[in-house]
């Protein structure tokens, strides 16, 4: 299975996902809503993508982007998952079941940008100390302790 | 050490003691400053130099100064690498459990005063000055193997000047706020970070 | 079973590689778990390059593999260059593929050296390291710098060869096998390293596949995937090199590995090193202020490490918006809970050396 025939399987999976399925550089890109990440990513396990490169987010401002990068080594490409979760109540299912290295990488999200993990084995802070306030990748973090860099250009 | 800081405040206030205590330096002074052993600790890149330093190639051993991991065998911290909040207060600790007389090497830029690493973060304590009383700084990003020897060799001098008469020593250890709670003023005009 | 004993080691210990904590809990001396906690060195590098424009960014990826500098550098160029649709000009890309290979080589010697020290063979270390340090003196040649490179830069690399270092690297890939050969009889022929380093630690490759290890740990169990053949970028395609595997997936696997790595990486500088061609070594046109298209972008080399890739998102201003750095140290490290148990306490630093984690951008 090649990008291409897994494009049109994952059209005819999710009918109305298939707009939102693009190739950029050879890697795939598909966005789902939220609760059906979770579905999605296990879909796209059984089809071969076996490793799970990486989980992050990014704030887009009102709400979170939450990123994942799977690989196949199979097929040689990736396919990066989307998924965006609302700010106040920053909440998506864990896939530690599908991959055990989402365990730490997780904990990182969660660390940095307070997104729970429901079903996450040991979700707890993994870069900063237990009793740290806030969430620091946040756009709208504030600390007293961090020294702005003066504008030049 | 208890035996000799007491041999120290006693000579101090023996009438004609002044010169058997100079004498006593002296000979104090030269074995301390032949024989700093060093406690690595490296945190981050500048620890590669350190370790680069102690090899073959530069070989610390002829200056005397030796890594031993074990705080309690060691007269000087070399704190090489970034410090960061967490990090802090291990860093407090090993210094407490070293025996006086003991000095403090901040070595690069990140050491010194936060270097590169200085804005913008939330994690990192700017200079391990913050905390323990430093005694060489020494520049650069990382600092070449060469500079470290230059700073133990400076510290030799400074340590070929410190007496063991309690009145006449400097300051060993000094009450210093407690680690992430002191705050540097605002930022130098111009700024001084890479970039 | 009797009663368990809590052991804490680090975050300043000498065989943690760095400042990782390890809280340990005993059965005996027999590992029952090992929890890492990390983090002590987070710098917070990746909320610094939202404030700093995108060549500002590249001395802070210096100092994310600090064993390794020049792969995070190039990492994070290929994604601003993707980013912003830059063509490199071959040359440059010869160089960086020259200079990578160079730091594949030193951040093995320190990894396969540490290995040694682990085991009681101090002397492996200071051989390894010897071959280190010819490396770091032709990055001085190069650059100025002997750790913190800042050579890789967006749209090339930032000057040319020097006269005479074409040679001097010649030199060095000359006398490198040889010295492998000798540091393999040494450390890897030595009896009491083979008897600490072999069955220790064994890593299985579905294992190491669900888990996410990449680079020498996952290719130590087997693990066919490297992504200079596998998913070739830059000019990797042009050279004729093999990839080590190992069988048991073993500490000893995975740390005689790197060695073998070192001697195809000799290979790839000498056929780079024949085909170079005089040219460019930056993109020509290059605006003083990058400022990409918005959207996102992705790439991944292999780093010493493993698959070190860089998440960058623009949003049209000159500043990334948000950098993720993927780094195969973090995912390699994951392992050690899984293989440190039911081990020894002193296998457990052994298993902790061969998983090779550099704690800058474990933590970043």
């Amino acid at each position: 299975m090649n990008i291409n025939e897994l494009r049109e399987h994952l059209c005819s999976e999710y009918p109305d996902l298939c707009p939102l399925f693009s190739v950029e550089f050879g890697d795939g890109v598909l966005v789902v809503e939220a609760k059906r990440l979770h579905d999605a990513a296990s879909d796209l396990r059984d089809l071969g993508f076996d490793r799970l490169g990486m989980v992050t987010a990014v704030d887009t401002g009102d709400e979170f982007e939450l990123v994942y990068r799977l690989q196949s080594r199979e097929m040689h490409a990736g396919i990066f998952v989307k998924a965006r979760v609302p700010r106040d109540t920053a909440s998506i299912a864990s896939v530690t079941d599908l991959w055990p290295a989402a365990n730490w990488q997780e904990r990182e999200v969660y660390d940095l940008f307070g997104i729970t993990f429901e079903g996450h084995p040991d979700l707890r802070r993994i870069l900063l100390t237990d009793d740290w306030v806030g969430h620091p990748l946040r756009k709208d973090y504030e600390d007293d302790r961090i020294i702005r860099r003066p504008d030049y250009i | 050490m208890a035996f000799v800081d007491d041999l120290g405040a006693a000579l101090d206030k023996t009438p004609g003691g002044g010169i058997i205590l100079t004498s006593l330096d002296a000979v104090m002074d030269w074995s301390r400053g032949k024989s700093l052993w060093m406690m690595p600790m490296g945190t981050a890149c500048c620890a590669m130099e350190l370790i680069a330093a102690s090899f073959s190639r530069f070989d610390f051993d002829r200056h005397g100064s030796i890594p031993r991991p074990d705080p309690r065998h060691c007269d000087v911290m070399v704190v090489a690498g970034t410090i960061t909040r967490k990090m802090a207060p291990a860093v407090q600790r090993l210094y407490d459990q070293m025996p006086d007389p003991k000095w403090v090497i901040a070595m690069g830029n990140c050491a010194v005063s936060g270097g590169i690493f200085y804005y913008d973060t939330y994690s990192v304590v700017r200079g391990v000055d913050e905390f323990l009383p430093v005694d060489v700084y020494l520049a650069g990003c990382p600092p070449r193997p060469e500079s470290l020897q230059d700073a133990i060799l400076r510290l030799r001098e400074q340590v070929s000047t410190d007496s063991i008469a309690p009145g006449k020593s400097r300051k060993l250890t000094s009450p210093l706020p407690a680690p992430g709670s002191a705050r540097r003023g605002e930022p130098p005009v111009g700024g001084g970070d890479a970039g | 079973m009797t009663e368990q004993t809590i052991v804490n080691i680090g975050p300043s210990h000498p065989s943690t590689h760095g400042v990782c904590r390890v809280v340990v809990t005993l059965d005996g001396e027999i590992v029952t778990h090992a929890e890492p906690i990390i983090g002590h060195l987070h710098r917070g590098i990746e909320k610094m390059a939202e404030n700093r424009t995108y060549l500002q960014v590249v001395p802070l990826t210096d100092r994310l593999d600090y064993v390794g500098s020049m792969y995070a550098n190039w990492a994070y160029c290929r994604a601003v260059e993707r980013l912003a649709g830059i063509r490199v000009p071959e040359r440059a890309e010869y160089i960086r593929v020259i200079v990578c290979e160079l730091q594949r080589i030193a951040s093995h010697m320190m990894g396969i050296g540490s290995t040694g020290a682990d085991t009681g063979a101090f002397t492996a270390f200071m051989y390894a390291f010897a071959q280190r340090d010819h490396v770091v003196e032709l990055f001085e040649a190069l650059c100025g710098a002997r750790l913190t490179y800042n050579y890789v830069r967006p749209g090339g690399v930032s000057m040319d060869l020097p006269e005479g270092w074409v040679e001097q690297c010649r030199a060095f890939t000359a006398q490198h096998p040889s010295a492998m050969l000798e540091l393999d009889r040494l450390l890897f022929g030595n009896v009491i390293a083979r008897a600490r380093l072999k069955g220790v630690g064994v890593l299985s490759a579905d294992d190491a596949v669900a888990w996410g290890a990449s680079g020498p740990t996952a290719r130590g169990s087997g693990v066919d995937w490297d992504l200079r053949r596998d998913d070739p970028y830059s000019v990797y395609p042009r050279f004729d090199f093999q990839v080590p595997l190992g069988e048991n997936g073993d500490s000893y696997d995975r740390a005689r590995i790197r060695l073998w790595e070192c001697v195809e990486s000799c290979k790839i500088i000498d056929q780079a090193l024949d085909q170079l061609e005089p040219g460019l070594v930056k993109a020509e046109g290059l605006p003083r202020l990058l400022a990409p298209r918005p959207g996102d972008a992705y790439d991944h080399i292999e780093s010493a490490r493993g698959s070190l890739g860089v998440y960058l998102v623009s949003d049209g201003t000159p500043r990334p918006y948000r950098m993720k750095v993927r780094s195969p140290a973090f995912c390699n490290l994951a392992l050690l809970p899984l293989l440190a148990e039911g081990h020894t306490l002193s296998d457990l630093v052994v298993i902790l050396g061969s998983l090779d984690p550099v704690f800058g951008e474990v933590d970043r």
